[in-house]
């Protein structure tokens, strides 16, 4: 087995041995049955309601709003995950000492690097179908609507927290554990701000505020991601009419994603060279 | 051609800022050897391990470990090295442990599955194999991470402070493993403190301070060089005591008895003839070895000269 998946391995074991993958699961379990009784809810509400003066066009903007609401919820706790994840885990072995015995070996110290991110990206995988699939399982079976474009969508979500581990993995690579959380968060609020100025720059036709959006999401892509995963679900009608809070007014191109992709090869490559290069 | 010593290092360095941690560091190690590297706190020991073992980058300098350049992967594979904050991946069990680093030197599973109990039981933590290491004691991480160190039969191993963390069993058992590694022809890298057990296991030492090796020890003639004479005489004279500095320095009497300090045992018989020759009647000679610890102080000085 080659070093890179030596190391992927036991950051998943120890994931599960640490009992952050139980700790997920309940939570998530808990997340998805509060959703799902909330869903419940309102949808019996709607149900009860004269089913002739609730078209069912309007209900499934309901439903498309709900299901958004929920992967919203869902991409910010994937987002939290990554962070959380990739933020000690080198700095932590650096500080505890563990990553000398382990880099002493015939091994690459990039093979650590890459394992990490492997092996983190593995578990958002997972946690990711566990969450998502939670949310359209639980709207799918109490209502029987499904968004247009929900692999893509879910995709782009997984891209997002994706990006947040990897730039976590980075700051990790040289700051501690604090400082890379700080770092992290900053650069995910800034995001989160940028999306929006974007966004309202958009509506009142301000393209210098569209422009600091530009540059926030070239910054950093993860909220970026989000909005075209928002684009690519939200029903048609909400699309059209622009009246979903979940929906979006200046939506990523594809060369965004591309650009996303770019930006964390080379955060993992900035990562790579960083942890190779520092005195342990 | 390639560089036969199992370490050779030429005037290593290493800056951190403003501080120099490791002033320029030049040794040779040969292979099969136990080499002690001694030094008071803050002498750039841990520092020059870390060089060694590529953890980290020197400032200038050259170096070579088992005849590559330091960093080589393929040296690597034959290298052994237990730190000194033992501080491992304590969620995994002792076999575990062992099975994951095995597997990072590369190792197949076949080998690995002899071999991890082998070690066990060497460090006797047969019994205690299943247990996470968060739960074993620290002389049990120590000696764990002393399995680990010998995984793959290495060719030198890099033991530092390797007993700070034992009790006096554990302390004997690790100088039985350095012997049985020197019967193996296996070289062994010895940091520690504990003068007396570098005394019993080393073949040579190196005495750093600020950074340099400034002094080389052999421990095998350790009985030629310097040692002192206490003699219990009647009859001396500020004369004889001029004399007798021919033979060694530091010469101090006290009524019937003197000390002096002399360069080795051979001298004592000429003193006594000398004595006998000047009409001092002697009584007794008692010779005393210095030991390493007094070797220590006179090399690198006392604390207030660090």
């Amino acid at each position: 087995m080659s070093p890179k998946w030596i190391i992927a391995r036991l950051t998943f074991r120890e994931a599960t041995r640490r009992r952050i993958v139980l700790t997920a699961l309940v939570l998530g379990m808990g997340f998805l049955i509060i959703y799902s009784i909330g869903f419940h809810l309102i949808n019996n509400q709607v149900s009860t309601v004269n089913r002739d003066a609730v078209s069912q066009v309007s209900r499934n903007e309901g439903f498309n709003f709900l299901f958004l609401a929920g992967l919203y919820a869902v991409a910010f706790l994937s987002v939290a995950m990554g962070a959380l994840l990739g933020v000690d885990t080198l700095a932590g072995e650096i500080s505890s000492g563990t990553v000398q015995t382990v880099v002493t070996k015939p091994i690459q110290r990039g093979d650590v690097v890459v394992g990490k991110w492997l092996g983190y990206a593995s578990l958002l995988g997972l946690y990711l179908i566990m969450m998502a699939g939670g949310i359209i399982a639980s709207v799918w079976l109490q209502s029987r609507y499904a968004a247009q474009h929900m692999l893509q969508g879910v995709g782009l979500i997984y891209f997002e927290s994706l990006i947040i581990m990897t730039i976590a993995l980075l700051c990790s690579s040289r700051l501690s554990a604090l400082a890379a959380g700080g770092v992290v968060f900053g650069l995910y609020g800034l995001s989160f701000i940028g999306g929006w100025v974007e966004q309202l720059g958009s509506i009142l036709h301000s393209s210098t505020a569209v422009d600091v959006g530009i540059v926030t999401s070239l910054i950093i892509p993860s909220e970026a991601m989000w909005r075209r995963a928002a684009y690519e679900m939200q029903s048609p009608l909400s699309g059209l009419l622009n009246m979903s809070p979940f929906g979006t007014t200046s939506v990523p191109s594809a060369l965004m994603i591309v650009y996303a992709g770019v930006y964390v090869v080379a955060a993992l490559i900035l990562t790579m060279r960083i942890f190779t290069q520092r005195d342990l | 051609m390639p560089d036969s010593h199992a370490l050779s290092t030429k005037e290593l360095r290493k800056v951190f800022g403003d501080t120099v941690a490791v002033k320029g560091l030049t040794l040779q190690v040969e292979p099969g050897e136990v080499f002690g590297f001694l030094g008071p706190n803050g002498a750039g020991k841990t520092t020059s391990i870390k060089m060694l073992l590529g953890l980290i980058a020197p400032t200038s300098g050259t170096a070579t470990l088992l005849g590559s350049p330091l960093g080589d992967r393929q040296a690597r594979a034959h290298i052994g090295f237990l730190p000194e904050h033992f501080r491992f991946h304590d969620w995994l069990s002792a076999n575990e442990f062992l099975t994951l680093h095995g597997q990072l030197y590369g190792m197949e599973a076949s080998r690995l599955a002899r071999r991890i109990p082998e070690l066990l039981d060497m460090v006797g933590l047969l019994q205690f194999q299943k247990k996470q290491l968060r739960t074993y004691s620290k002389g049990m991480l120590q000696r764990i991470g002393l399995a680990q160190s010998l995984l793959n039969d290495p060719s030198l191993v890099f033991l530092d402070e390797p007993t700070s963390g034992l009790d006096p069993v554990g302390r004997r058992l690790v100088r039985d493993i350095i012997h049985e590694l020197r019967r193996k022809g296996t070289g062994v890298f010895l940091n520690s403190h504990l003068l007396s057990e570098i005394e019993v296991t080393c073949d040579r030492v190196a005495f750093i301070k600020h950074g340099e090796v400034i002094r080389v020890l052999e421990l095998k003639k350790l009985e030629d060089i310097k040692a002192s004479v206490t003699i219990r005489a009647v009859g001396l004279t500020a004369d004889i005591l001029t004399g007798l500095c021919q033979w060694g320095q530091d010469v101090r009497a006290d009524g019937d008895h003197l000390s002096m300090a002399v360069p080795n045992e051979a001298v004592l018989p000429e003193i006594n003839r000398y004595l006998v020759s000047q009409g001092v009647e002697v009584f007794a000679m008692t010779p005393q070895r210095l030991s390493l610890e007094e070797i220590f102080i006179q090399v690198v000085g006392t604390d207030s000269e660090l």
